[in-house]
């Protein structure tokens, strides 16, 4: 039956409720976004200021097609694949990242969702316990660790020392490798949670459904657990996806100069390289990519409750 | 004021998310004396709730007016309407002690705090909840749950109090205490009742009149004796207890008003009333209550023995519940009917086996011919 | 409901913990460490008067580090205010309400989830410095009366980043939200403005309280939308680390952890415990 709570002018009562977010989103949100666009087509003058035109060079120059500026020693027009490579560069490593949480979240988030439900939060609580210390403080745990003569080369070396093996602390500071380990270490709850609530739904009988139709564990857990578990794996794709792609720090910090991913890029030209032009259609580039994967994602596999958990 | 409450050709019609545009209440035109116990009875979805939510203010008519002690209702929000209601899950407010939940509506009156305490104990008194202040609503029973919400209710002293399935969530005996308990405190409180009900048999124990309704109307309006007596179409014959229903064809009209000479499927004939005017050749359906019918005259019947009705059938079925036997009996002409036959006897025997032929008879006058 | 678990799930289990939680010991061990440049941990420091503590006492020397927290808390208490309010009744009217743009509401709350922190700051960032230069253009605005970043942008911020959680955590416990109640105490008497106070705030409180929490540790935790939208004063404690980061890392960026570090922990404990005591 219809219940219908009776208040008069409910559609402007809503409306009155909902204007405060409306008018933050349109301009904190959207009219920022909008003026990007627009700058992205604009130009810099010789002071770093933005000249307001139509023109496409900022995007093409993203492609590897320089009109105006030289590709090192070439004069324009020229090609130049450099930020390409970098699109590219974060996407893989956008990639890699979920692959690796995916594959390390979900035995954790499996093993959370299959303990006593008396323990289960404590277990929860100890994976967001790391997400609430600040983000850039555990980057610098990270550097302590992983410098030439950080934790780990001390341990390794200790190890080493046991066995009587030679021992020449690794460089892993600086390395593609320590930005891949930053992204997953600050994102993997993002991915262990949504996960979490999307196996907690799961009614337990279903487990011994399988198990007294046949089916071993792993069968259980490839036909029956993880495609139930799709939303959670897809909310967690999207929490851990995006944020990667636009995160800058962490290259910055584990990266040093060496990994340039597009947030570096866009970054840069807003404080050092001072084109805002440029970095606006880095942006836009930066938000369509990320959209249309999302969007593809979740028209695939549709959009759980479970994004909203984490 | 001799009308508690009066509904004046109320209709509400909702529009659906679909754009559709669906009638809950059809028309409905109902007076409700004071003081008295009434139910609403019908099917889900047959309007009775929206009926009631109407009464109460949460909803508003589409058309017509609702009166209450003859004030006018018009679009008067639920807060300053003199009614209270039962909600059908209680609705307790699960943050507040079953104290706080009782003196919610005495403090929205703005009473004195020794006043409202006063009247908060007397009313948890009378629902037999005295000590049960401090508790919150998730530490009792549903039925204690229930009593609260009556209490909550009643210590507001409304003129007329709406109750909306009160006793659903109840299991069965618990819910059978609850009648006798809920008609023996209106009686000692003497507010009107207005009750909604599916359930047909609680509707009779306890009303002193029942509205059944269908399809957002109103279909008949009476005590429960008359509305089981004499039900005015095939709906309310069907809905209100079991009856056994004959197809006939009308041969005549008597001298007698309202009553016609009916031709029931294969060939017996009888006499019966109707409140309609019937047309000779007219189909008509014939109701009978399988207490009503007897197997193989083993009731004797009164000085009309002449206009009773014998038709000759097979027996299909016997079920033994205790207090009667029912016997499933497929007459020649088709149709299988019910006859109930009390075991009232130090040792009530069989009166037929299974698959034996016999003969179902009744008194012609507790049949009933219905229209439709 | 026994099921064996294999010895190699708990094998995965333990060395995921470690992995979370390695970083976080390593913090506060290098936090009582005796040597300065921090790069190796050369026993625990014990200087005079604060011994193994030493670096604390530093560290609450530091005005800098002292500044950045107060407007860490000041920005997170504004913002977590702010968009609490705004993102309930953002929940209200989306769960109770039909009106006009609603699908588009409903649309544009979703954006700050589905894109990236570093467009939307780099977005205010444009829309800041254009109209502030349009304004301080126009005013002939001259010297401190110039409009620049400062608190002011980043809270403004922070806010809009926060209303799409608290929506969406409000909004859950809505979902669940028995109206049965509200009419109950509509027909008990009470206005709908007592109703809501009374009634139906009290019920969907943990739902707002999650979505205050959630968006305060959102605030204290954003390096990004802040480092766009701040200014001259407006240093708050991840700016601040990022900073340092830069430069010489003394132990006393690990004292500084370690604090953090073990507010939040008890920050943490103490509301599982009032959950806890709720249920």
């Amino acid at each position: 039956m219809a219940a219908e709570f009776v208040s008069t002018g409910s559609r402007r009562r809503g409306f009155w409720l909902m204007l405060p977010s409306l008018l933050w989103m349109l301009g904190l949100l959207i009219i920022p976004l909008g003026l990007v666009l627009v700058v992205s087509f604009g130009r810099r003058d010789t002071d770093g200021n933005v000249i307001y035109t139509f023109t496409l060079d900022n995007y093409l120059r993203l492609i590897g097609f320089s009109r105006t500026y030289p590709c090192g020693s070439t004069p324009p027009p020229c090609f130049d694949p450099l930020y390409l490579t970098i699109l590219w560069r974060s996407i893989v490593l956008g990639l890699q990242t979920t692959l690796l949480t995916i594959l390390i979240g979900y035995p954790l988030a499996y093993f959370i969702a299959r303990a006593p439900a008396s323990r289960r939060n404590v277990y929860l609580f100890l994976v967001l316990v790391p997400l609430w210390t600040n983000f850039v403080i555990r980057l610098y745990a990270w550097i302590i660790i992983l410098r030439t003569q950080g934790v780990l080369n001390t341990v390794l070396g200790w190890l080493a020392g046991l066995v009587n093996l030679p021992f020449q602390p690794l460089e892993m500071l600086y390395t593609p490798g320590a930005v891949l380990l930053g992204m997953v270490y600050e994102f993997l709850p993002f991915m262990i949670l949504p996960i979490y609530t999307s196996l907690e739904k799961i009614n337990p009988s279903l487990y011994e459904a399988a198990a007294d139709l046949g089916a071993n564990t792993w069968r259980t857990l490839w036909r029956v657990i993880i495609p139930l578990s799709m939303p959670g794996i897809v909310a967690g794709t999207i929490l851990v996806f995006v944020p990667v792609m636009g995160t800058f720090i962490v290259s910055d910090i584990l990266g040093g100069r060496q990994v340039i991913l597009v947030g570096n890029l866009i970054q840069r030209q807003f404080l050092d390289a001072r084109d805002p032009a440029f970095g606006s259609a880095a942006s836009i580039i930066l938000m369509v990519l990320t959209l249309a994967i999302t969007l593809y994602y979740t028209r695939r596999f549709g959009f759980g409750e479970e994004i909203t958990s984490a | 004021m001799k009308y508690a409450i009066e509904m004046r050709n109320v209709s509400k019609r909702f529009t659906t998310a679909a754009g559709t545009e669906v009638v809950a209440v059809d028309n409905v035109t109902l007076e409700i004396l004071d003081g008295e116990f009434f139910s609403l009875l019908g099917p889900s979805g047959c309007g009775k709730t929206t009926s009631l939510r109407m009464i109460a203010g949460f909803e508003l008519p589409t058309a017509g007016e609702i009166y209450i002690h003859g004030k006018p209702m018009d679009a008067t929000p639920p807060n300053k309407r003199p009614v209270n209601t039962v909600f059908q899950n209680y609705a307790l407010f699960p943050h507040m002690t079953i104290g706080q939940n009782v003196a919610f509506g005495l403090e929205m009156e703005r009473l004195p705090r020794a006043e409202i305490t006063r009247r908060v104990g007397e009313a948890l008194e009378l629902v037999r909840l005295s000590g049960y202040e401090n508790r919150k609503p998730h530490q009792l029973s549903g039925g204690q749950q229930q009593r609260v919400a009556l209490a909550r209710a009643l210590v507001k002293r409304p003129e007329v109090l709406l109750l909306d399935e009160p006793l659903g969530a109840l299991d069965l005996k618990l819910r059978k205490e609850m009648q006798l308990e809920l008609k023996k405190l209106q009686r000692e409180v003497g507010i009107t009742f207005v009750y909604v009900t599916h359930d047909q048999e609680e509707a009779l124990t306890m009303s002193d009149r029942i509205a059944v309704m269908n399809g957002g109307r109103v279909l008949q309006v009476g005590t429960a004796a008359e509305i089981y007596e004499r039900p005015v179409n095939r709906f309310v014959a069907d809905f209100i207890g079991e009856t056994n229903f004959l197809k006939g064809t009308v041969v005549m009209a008597t001298d007698e008003p309202d009553r016609y000479l009916v031709r029931l499927e294969g060939g017996a004939m009888l006499m019966a009333s109707c409140e309609h005017p019937l047309q000779p050749g007219q189909q008509v359906v014939v109701a009978i209550r399988p207490e009503k019918m007897h197997l193989n005259g083993s009731r004797r019947f009164g000085p009309y023995a002449d206009n009773h009705v014998h038709i000759p059938g097979r027996v299909q079925e016997i079920v033994y519940i205790g207090t009667d036997t029912h016997y499933d009996v497929a007459l020649e002409a088709g149709p299988i009917v019910r006859v109930r036959e009390q075991n009232s006897g130090v040792f009530s025997p069989r009166l037929a086996l299974l698959g034996e032929a016999v003969s179902v008879s009744f008194d012609a006058a507790v049949a009933r011919i219905l229209v439709d | 409901m026994k099921h064996r678990r294999p010895f190699w799930l708990y094998l995965i289990v333990v060395l995921v913990y470690i992995f979370l939680y390695a970083p976080i010991l390593v913090l506060i061990i290098y936090s009582f460490n005796a040597s300065r440049v921090n790069v190796r941990f050369e026993g625990i420091v014990n200087i005079e008067p604060c011994g193994p503590f030493y670096w604390f006492c530093q560290l609450s020397r530091n005005h800098e580090v002292i500044n950045a927290a107060r407007n860490s808390l000041i920005i997170a208490s504004i913002s977590t205010l702010g968009s609490t309010v705004i993102g309930t009744m953002a929940a209200l009217a989306l769960q109770r309400y039909e009106f006009p743009l609603k699908r588009f509401s409903e649309g544009a709350l979703y954006i700050p989830i589905v894109i990236p922190e570093l467009v939307m700051g780099i977005g205010i960032l444009v829309l800041f410095t254009t109209v502030f230069r349009a304004i301080n253009t126009a005013l002939d605005l001259q010297g401190n009366a110039r409009l620049g970043m400062g608190l002011g942008t980043v809270i403004v911020s922070h806010i809009a980043f926060s209303i799409p959680f608290v929506a969406l955590v409000v909004r859950a416990r809505l979902h669940g939200f028995d109206r049965a109640i509200e009419e109950a105490a509509r027909d008990l008497g009470a206005t709908e403005w007592i109703t809501f106070w009374r009634i139906t705030l009290p019920n969907i409180a943990p739902g707002v309280l999650a979505g205050a929490l959630l968006a305060f540790t959102l605030s204290l935790d954003d390096f990004v939308i802040t480092f766009f939208t701040t200014g001259p004063g407006a240093t708050t404690l991840p700016i601040y680390v990022y900073g340092l980061l830069r430069r010489t890392i003394t132990p006393e960026v690990n004292a500084l952890s370690t604090i953090w570090i073990l507010l939040v922990f008890l920050l943490l404990v103490v509301i599982q415990r009032v959950q806890g005591q709720q249920r």
